[in-house]
């Protein structure tokens, strides 16, 4: 979670709300805070930290392990209407990229931005090649973007 | 952020900028399937209100008070686990 609190200034330019979720209780989440990840991130963790005592909120989000009796690593991106853009669920023994959560939403935004005139290719980074889906562009996305472009 | 008295999280039984069912209904733990209540990409996420701790401070939140901006959401399986 520190990762994610390190970025939150990007998270912040964005305009993202950001929140943490796990089973433990308010308290658990101070003592950590306090005693743990403020010594890894200036100023301790910036955005709210959720308990979900019993897994109410990680069942219904599909995350919650009923045999561990805990929420496993899922992140969702939801967009400023409530809809889900993007999701990822990992197990316990491998942490997020948060680099990755930040690019895809600049995707997203950039999407919607566009209402959807621009999309964007496999790997895309701000800035790189995008595609606008039409009729011109069937069978000749080769003449506007090639998996390297993105090197 | 509005503090509050210490409680549980609970789904609101809506999703996010729909309507919530009566507070008769709420009272029950949200168990029976909300139409539409499915996690999928491209639909609506379901609502909740939930307690937080947030920069010294226990309060609560609502996933709804967000509508408008965008929002990162992590689940992640416990407090002081190493990752």
């Amino acid at each position: 979670m520190s990762a994610v609190a390190d970025k939150y200034p990007v998270f912040q330019e964005l305009g993202v709300d950001v929140y943490s979720v796990s089973v433990d209780s308010q308290f658990v989440h101070k003592v950590w805070n306090d005693n743990e990840l403020s010594k890894m991130v200036e100023g301790g963790v910036p955005f709210p930290m959720i308990s979900d005592a019993g897994g109410n909120l990680g069942k219904i989000y599909g995350v919650y392990d009923d045999q561990a009796g805990v929420d496993v690593r899922g992140r969702f991106i939801i967009d400023p209407d409530g809809v889900i853009q993007g999701m990822e669920v990992l197990t316990p023994p491998v942490g997020r990229n948060v680099e990755e959560t930040i690019r895809q939403i600049k995707a997203f935004q950039l999407v919607r931005a566009t209402k959807g005139k621009e999309v964007t290719p496999s790997g895309w980074q701000p800035g790189k090649t995008t595609l606008k889906p039409g009729p011109d562009l069937v069978a000749n996305v080769w003449k506007f973007w090639k998996p390297r472009d993105n090197k | 952020m509005e503090e509050k008295e210490i409680g549980c999280a609970r789904p609101t039984g809506a999703l996010v900028g729909e309507p919530e069912p009566a507070l008769e209904e709420k009272a029950e733990p949200v168990k029976k399937e909300v139409p539409g209540m499915t996690i999928m990409v491209g639909r609506k996420a379901p609502d909740f209100e939930a307690p937080v701790y947030h920069k010294g401070k226990f309060g609560s939140v609502k996933l709804s008070d967000s509508l408008g901006k965008w929002v990162v959401l992590c689940f992640y399986p416990g407090d002081f686990t190493f990752v």
